[in-house]
């Protein structure tokens, strides 16, 4: 017989069960998808300090602004605004499908599964097209 | 927003739910949330519409009334926003001390950041 079992007290000192850990289970959409809106917050807080800082660099003058400007147009520039386009789309799209669900709709699971694979095609959609239009308009 | 209680009044008086505020919170989350759609749509619109711009058109387009409100709403909505959105992560991943401290960090930080953004936006309109 386990001591622990015996004692009285055992309750106290032996360690509390926990919640089974997050890397014991298999990647779904659904579980990726609720991850994903987290991080996507995450990158799109950062963004959010970006956009002050391009704002104060406009308001500082022409010089801090073209400075500015001129990191958002090189190579490296453009990919991490790739990426926060993305994220941006991303936590937008999984923000309405959670405010549906707010709503008390689309809890079934098929249709968890069917708006989860919308959001990512939607955001992968505006997210492509937006920087096609940009290229459009830049030239 | 954040402080009102928008449980119905059964609820309340059952003590259903969170304590405190946290009811408010989550309403202003959903609610800063439904306003940022079309602010952020607009937002991202209007920098692909202006991409490959000059100062000078920057200043332009900032200066007109539309654009300047429009981006005053923005911050306003973004950075609250994000400050629920933030408390939130740290309510369930932090569980020590700094807690608080980490929490009162990230709305002094977002309202400075909110603050910072529409003075650069004021500057623009209104400077010489």
């Amino acid at each position: 017989v386990d001591p622990d079992r015996t004692h009285p007290t055992s309750l106290s000192v032996r360690t509390r069960p926990l919640s089974p850990n997050i890397q014991i289970y298999r990647p779904q959409l659904t579980s990726v998808l609720s991850i994903a809106n987290r991080l996507t917050g995450l990158v799109s807080s950062l963004s959010a300090v970006g956009l002050v800082i391009w704002l104060s660099a406009a308001a500082s003058g022409p010089r801090a602004f073209s400075v500015v400007q001129g990191a958002i147009a090189s190579w490296g520039g453009r990919i991490v605004l790739f990426g926060c386009t993305f994220a941006f789309f991303l936590h937008l799209c999984g923000g309405i499908r959670h405010l549906v669900w707010d709503s008390v709709h689309g809890l079934k699971l098929r249709a968890i599964y069917a708006s989860g694979w919308l959001v990512i095609a939607a955001s992968l959609v505006l997210t492509l097209g937006a920087w096609v239009a940009s290229l459009i308009v830049g030239g | 927003l954040s402080r009102k209680d928008r449980r119905s009044p059964l609820a309340a008086a059952a003590g259903l739910g969170s304590a405190r505020y946290g009811s408010g919170a989550w309403w202003a989350q959903r609610v800063t949330a439904i306003a940022l759609l079309p602010l952020s749509l607009w937002f991202a619109g209007e920098i692909i519409a202006h991409t490959g711009s000059d100062y000078g058109a920057f200043v332009d387009w900032i200066r007109t009334p539309l654009t300047s409100s429009l981006m005053i709403l923005l911050l306003i909505g973004l950075f609250y926003h994000t400050a629920l959105g933030l408390q939130v992560v740290l309510e369930d991943y932090v569980h020590s001390g700094i807690k608080f401290a980490a929490i009162i960090g990230i709305r002094v930080t977002c309202l400075v950041l909110a603050v910072v953004g529409v003075l650069s936006v004021l500057r623009v309109v209104f400077g010489g």
